[in-house]
């Protein structure tokens, strides 16, 4: 090098060398960084509306008025009791979308340099859960508006709608640290989602979601009822049409409480020997 | 570490207990982590993969203010050994300090004097350029305008200003590895560790990063690179580490390294390649030390004394009925020592360019 440096030390070298060096930030200032990335990215990746969007209107479309019938003995009928399930099928679903995204910036390189800054060690975590809350609220206010034009009535009016979407966020912040944890430990973004969707099906289908258990073999019933996406869904019904009670919204609100102690230790604990 | 155990002892060069594969890891005594020490000093570094030891009893020293190479073929250990040092793999022996702070009991003292520009460009492709390098600034602590203004500083240094609004996803090959290595600056690093800087691109963007490269270290930033390019190593480092198979093999300045060889090289070129295999082992007999020859076919190249050495071993060649289109003398170039070194002409890095 020596006997080569002609180049001269220029201006823009300088000022790119002698910044000063600002006060390290805050664990909460790091995890706004992040989360303004996520918003970033719903700017710049608009298709994604349609990813989280289309899947549960078709459900709530073809439910409707196929099945809607058959089930509840009216369409009208049955959407009173199918949209609350929808709501929680769309949040479930789409808590695999943080595992992806962190499976595609493991692939990428992208969380080495992440892992290498002198940051919160969980803020970029909680940047993907500022991500999928703001998912799970702009997915969740579109179902709910085409479920108030096709003829659902909220009992509960706004505050049971605001207690349904704080339980929503909650069970999607819950289901969301699975994903991040498949994310973490595999290393394609469609695996992920395959595996995803293989675990999520049966817990989906198998609940009070689209029908009345009743009808369902007694060994199915017994799964069904202690299946957390049932409980939630019972709890949102409560919330949003009427008659919720503390101990249903208690019993909805054990999955993520448990879901958020074990796998957020688990995920630090992956993410830092990685 | 164990309890108390070896932080108080001084490790030495040729400290032949931390040559051994038993040792544990520990922490090098304070007074090596003191004001004098250089960018980067490690000991008996050693890292294991199952079976595989992937890095093998590596010391290194890297002066402060110096652009230092670490020269390798493919999965020789270099990303690994870089790894290590960036605190991105933990060592499963041996100690180091990186910008005066122990690897082991300070990794974050460490990552606040480095940054990385890993092998694969790590930004964000769905946000623009400029959107990178904000989250960084801000990751880093610059407040509001301050992080657009040190974005936007460091666009117009690498020559990014104009594609700044894309989004990364657009941006070619040579624009990438200079947006990722602007990244690397958001808070300008003591010790900038560079993974394969310019793998994969075309002549003219490997001129710029080495332009950009060059600019940061004639500004006082010390960097450690890799590279699997002997003519890279040789235009941009002032010392050079060659590592073959995880064990450092060589170390010194580009000119050390080829006096190390042997002061005269003897190339002869065939007029004839159908001649290669008798006119090797004719050589080989003759300067009584392997030869290699060039990947291209018909060039040989070996060690010679002198040029009435050279003189009589052409004048044996042409005896023995081997045609020869050209020969020359000088020094050898680090493709051939590498090749020296390492005595395997399979393993040689490509020369670089392309």
């Amino acid at each position: 090098m020596s006997e080569r440096s002609n180049e001269p030390v220029s201006a823009a070298w300088v000022t790119i060398a002698r910044v000063a060096r600002p006060p390290r930030p805050s664990a909460l200032s790091n995890a706004l960084g992040f989360g303004w990335r996520a918003v970033l990215k719903f700017k710049h990746v608009p298709e994604q509306f349609f990813d989280i969007v289309m899947s549960p209107v078709m459900f709530t479309l073809l439910f409707t008025f196929v099945f809607g019938g058959a089930v509840a003995g009216s369409a009208s009928d049955y959407l009173q009791y199918l949209l609350p399930g929808i709501l929680v099928q769309t949040v479930v679903f789409n808590s695999v979308y943080s595992g992806m995204g962190l499976s595609t910036d493991l692939d990428k390189g992208l969380f080495d340099r992440f892992r290498s800054l002198p940051i919160w060690p969980l803020a970029p975590f909680a940047g993907l859960m500022v991500g999928d809350v703001l998912r799970h609220l702009i997915a969740g206010t579109l179902i709910l508006a085409i479920g108030l034009v096709l003829g659902y009535r909220p009992e509960n009016g706004v505050p049971g709608v605001v207690a349904g979407f704080a339980l929503l966020v909650a069970i999607g912040f819950g289901f969301g640290w699975i994903f991040i944890v498949l994310g973490l430990v595999i290393r394609t973004p469609t695996t992920v989602m395959t595996m995803g969707f293989t675990v999520l099906f049966p817990l989906v289908f198998a609940s009070n979601i689209m029908v009345y258990p009743t009808t369902m073999p007694a060994w199915l019933q017994a799964f069904v009822a202690v299946n957390p996406i049932s409980l939630t869904t019972t709890a949102l019904r409560g919330l949003m049409g009427g008659g919720a009670t503390l101990g249903e919204v208690a019993l909805a609100l054990i999955a993520p409480a448990v879901l958020t102690l074990l796998l957020a230790p688990l995920t630090l604990w992956l993410y830092l020997r990685r | 570490m164990p309890p108390g155990g070896l932080t108080g002892r001084v490790i030495r060069a040729n400290d032949t207990a931390i040559m051994t594969d038993t040792i544990a890891v520990t922490s090098l005594p304070a007074g090596v982590a003191s004001a004098g020490a250089p960018a980067v000093f490690a000991r008996g570094l050693t890292k294991r993969f199952g079976a595989v030891t992937a890095i093998d009893r590596v010391d290194l020293e890297v002066p402060h203010g110096t652009i230092f190479a670490i020269l390798g073929p493919n999965g020789a250990g270099k990303t690994t050994l870089m790894r290590m040092l960036a605190t991105l793999a933990r060592p499963d022996a041996g100690a180091a300090t990186v910008m005066g702070h122990d690897l082991l009991t300070a990794p974050g003292e460490v990552r606040g004097c480095i940054a990385m520009t890993g092998q694969f460009a790590s930004l964000d492709e769905d946000l623009t350029g400029r959107e990178n390098l904000v989250l960084l600034a801000r990751l880093w602590g610059f407040r509001g305008r301050a992080a657009w203004a040190r974005a936007d500083d460091l666009l117009a240094a690498f020559d990014l200003a104009d594609a700044a609004r894309r989004q990364v996803r657009t941006y070619s090959g040579g624009m990438r590895r200079r947006l990722d290595i602007a990244a690397s600056l958001v808070v300008t690093p003591g010790l900038l560790f560079l993974d394969e800087p310019t793998t994969g691109l075309d002549p003219k963007a490997r001129q710029g990063v080495w332009r950009m490269i060059r600019g940061l270290a004639s500004s006082g930033v010390t960097i450690l690179l890799t590279t699997q390019y002997l003519e890279e190593a040789d235009q941009l480092a002032a010392r050079i580490a060659v590592i073959d198979h995880g064990r450092k093999i060589a170390e010194g300045t580009s000119r050390e390294l080829k006096a190390a060889t042997g002061s005269g090289f003897l190339h002869v070129t065939l007029a004839d390649t159908g001649q290669l295999e008798a006119a090797r082992g004719q050589l080989a007999r003759l300067l009584g030390a392997p030869v290699q020859h060039s990947p291209e076919g018909g060039a040989l190249s070996g060690p010679v004394a002198s040029a009435v050495e050279a003189n009589r071993v052409l004048g044996a060649l042409t005896a023995a009925g081997i045609e020869i289109a050209g020969f020359s003398m000088g020094s050898p170039s680090l493709e051939e020592v590498f090749f020296a070194l390492t005595g395997n002409a399979e393993a040689a890095p490509e020369e670089g360019g392309r």
